[in-house]
């Protein structure tokens, strides 16, 4: 595979661009911190990624650059096959709700910039005979609950477009998979309380590259999540207004 | 890209691999290095393999930083091995990305769960010390950030003081934020493993000794519940990397990794239970020589095949035990220290025997030319503490010390009996941090360090 990847630097995507680069995948990072990408381009070719790891600027809060990003990776990787999404903006309820600078950044970063991202690489991806798009949600996106459901509007948004996306493109050989991670222990959940059945980055990141390989259109990682969400999606709402989670 | 929320730590229980002492701490886990912005003392951690309190925080909500997030690899010299990495790299990923390329860690500890840091930090040793030395004879540099908040890279060749306190220095001279090492060649991931029941201690230490010329790795293991002419009766293993024509067409199995789900009861590991147990894995050995081909894993990391495996000691927790006398006073210490355990009955159930080669510059150090006895004891309060510094005072006698990466009871006192460099580690420590910014429980325990 020819991987344009936004957000492999940290966390869960740091992890599964290093499974790709096991892999002997070709990467192309995009991001908006280029010594970052610097670094992590460093990590992914020792780590067995084909060599040389490029990077280029992206930032997710800037749709008008998206066309330039990925013209670039098609540049850098003859052709780019395959786009990974896993950068994001996150922030507590508590800063959402009393910051609307900063909850309009997210909702413009995690939802409206991502879209057009994906839908922009979808129309290019057909256009050249299919490929991959795998974008991260979160199963904050499943159902709102009190505590989170700023962050998890924005991912719900998500969701509906990468379940539609995957709808319109398939047939057109563009296979879409959505990833929703449950609580994972990384440096963006640093802080928060930790959930019974929290996850571990690289535990993942093998999980999501298994469900690419098998084209699954939408992954629970890990994947106990899913049952969970099943239950929580279930609930009745007068149980949702008791509850505090 | 996340945004991170401003870190301030989480507050949770640390503690060492013997889970005593517990103490609450401010646990931070960032994916670049730094230090926080207020003053506080921090005690620098990995991934938490040392025993006793080197990465238990000073005081209760002390901070601490975590170097597991901050793990990518710089650069590698696939001609060379040269491996420049940030300090969270743990041998495990080490091994899983260069042993299916041919290169090795060029010493190891008894887990391949820790940090590069922190074999720096802890000068860790492994089964060639008597032929390679202590892991910081392949360092050939380190990015330290000080106390005063600089980047300072410290090697062989530059800053060489504060690069022989660092090495061994137990995380007290700065973070250690990047690494430069070289790995070893190998040509397969296969160890030719041969073992041998040794009879008693002395045949032991001479068939260490005897192995040393032509094997990279030995060890013993010694069954410290043998009674009567029985003591020091044990296993001796020597290994070394296979060739192609001895490993064959052998393929790794990935192996399930079993984990302890809960602590067990404290009867579990009971000295009758246990006196069996080393009967008859001892019977089934005997004394004949067996030769086989194994698994890197099953000869380096056998206890890593079993997660959490510390929780078989109980909720008490334990204490490992392990010290180094020098080879001059000949095997006396080593029986005189078996003899006290059996007697103490439930003590302890098996000890690691090895023999170590030259002491490393680096001050506190831990192997030196000499046989090193390692030990686990479950704890059991006041006692075991007592049997411990019973067993100090025959390594202070006899001119040894212990391993601070496992310590956890030693006193000051007597730690300045048994390291002659502590002066001199002490003064480029005051030069590089006056105020004691790193401080450890250990650092308070053995150094005086304010809490």
């Amino acid at each position: 595979m020819n991987v344009a990847f936004v957000g492999a630097t940290r966390g869960m995507g740091r992890a599964l661009a290093r499974r790709l680069a096991a892999r002997g995948e070709a990467l192309f990072l995009l991001g908006r911190d280029a010594r970052e990408m610097e670094l992590s381009a460093r990590d992914l070719e020792a780590r067995g990624a084909r060599v040389p790891v490029g990077h280029a600027a992206l930032d997710l809060a800037r749709p008008e650059g998206f066309a330039a990003a990925l013209d670039a990776a098609d540049d850098a990787l003859a052709r780019v096959d395959a786009l990974v999404v896993t950068g994001g903006a996150f922030g507590s309820q508590e800063e959402l709700a009393r910051d609307p600078a900063r909850l309009g950044a997210l909702l413009h970063a995690n939802f409206t910039g991502t879209v057009l991202l994906c839908q922009q690489a979808a129309e290019r991806l057909a256009a050249r005979g299919g490929g991959l798009i795998c974008a991260f949600s979160s199963v904050a996106g499943d159902r709102a609950r009190r505590s989170n459901y700023l962050y998890g509007a924005s991912k719900a948004g998500l969701s509906a477009f990468l379940d539609g996306l995957d709808l319109a493109y398939r047939d057109r050989g563009v296979h879409v998979l959505c990833v929703k991670p449950g609580f994972v222990r990384t440096a963006m959940t640093a802080g928060l309380p930790v959930p019974p059945f929290a996850g571990e980055p690289d535990a993942v990141a093998g999980h999501v590259v298994a469900a690419m390989d098998a084209r699954r259109h939408v992954v629970y990682a890990p994947s106990i999540w899913q049952w969970i969400m099943l239950i929580i999606r279930s609930l009745p709402r007068a149980v949702l207004r008791r509850v505090r989670f | 890209m996340p945004e991170a929320p401003p870190d301030a730590g989480s507050l949770e229980p640390v503690a060492g691999w013997g889970r005593h002492p517990i103490v609450p701490g401010r646990v931070t886990r960032p994916e670049h290095l730094g230090l926080p912005a207020d003053p506080e003392p921090v005690v620098p951690r990995g991934l938490g393999r040392a025993y006793g309190d080197a990465a238990v925080p000073a005081r209760l909500g002390g901070r601490v930083v975590e170097s597991t997030r901050a793990d990518r690899i710089r650069s590698f010299d696939a001609d060379t091995g040269r491996l420049h990495c940030e300090a969270g790299l743990s041998l495990a990923e080490i091994l899983r990305v260069f042993v299916p390329r041919g290169w090795f860690p060029p010493v190891t500890p008894g887990t391949k769960f820790v940090t590069v840091g922190a074999c720096v930090a802890c000068d860790v040793h492994g089964k060639n010390h008597h032929r390679d030395g202590s892991f910081g004879s392949f360092v050939e540099r380190v990015t330290l950030l000080t106390a005063d908040g600089r980047l300072v890279e410290c090697g062989p060749d530059r800053e060489r003081e504060l690069f022989l306190a660092t090495v061994g220095g137990m995380g007290l001279t700065g973070l250690i934020v990047e690494v430069v090492l070289r790995l070893r060649r190998i040509e397969t991931p296969w160890i030719v493993l041969e073992t041998q029941g040794m009879p008693t201690l002395e045949v032991m230490l001479e068939g260490l000794r005897l192995s040393a010329a032509h094997w990279p790795y030995t060890v013993g293991w010694i069954d410290c519940l043998a009674r009567g002419r029985d003591v020091g009766r044990g296993l001796l293993m020597r290994g070394r990397h296979a060739t192609a024509a001895e490993a064959g067409a052998r393929r790794r199995r990935s192996a399930r990794r079993l984990r302890v789900p809960l602590d067990a009861p404290e009867w579990l590991l009971n000295p009758f239970f246990m006196r069996w147990f080393n009967r008859l894995y001892a019977w089934k050995h005997g004394r004949t020589l067996r030769r086989r081909v194994v698994s890197y894993d099953r000869f380096f990391y056998p206890l890593d095949a079993i997660a959490d495996w510390n929780r078989l000691y109980g909720p008490r927790g334990f204490l490992q035990y392990q010290c180094v006398v020098p080879r001059a006073v000949g095997c006396r210490p080593v029986s005189l220290m078996l003899e006290r355990l059996a007697s103490a009955g439930a003590a302890s159930f098996l000890a690691v025997i090895k023999d170590c080669g030259p002491a490393s510059e680096a001050y506190l150090s831990f192997p030196l030319e000499g046989t090193t006895l390692a030990l686990d004891l479950p704890y059991r309060g006041e006692a075991t503490e007592s049997l411990l510094h019973e067993l100090n005072a025959i390594v202070i006698e006899h001119g040894g010390r212990v391993y601070l990466a496992k310590d956890a009871v030693t006193r000051a006192e007597e730690f300045a009996r048994m390291e002659p460099r502590l002066r001199e580690w002490q003064a480029v420590r005051d030069r590089w941090d006056p105020a004691r910014r790193f401080r450890s429980g250990l650092s308070v325990r053995l150094l005086g360090d304010p809490v």
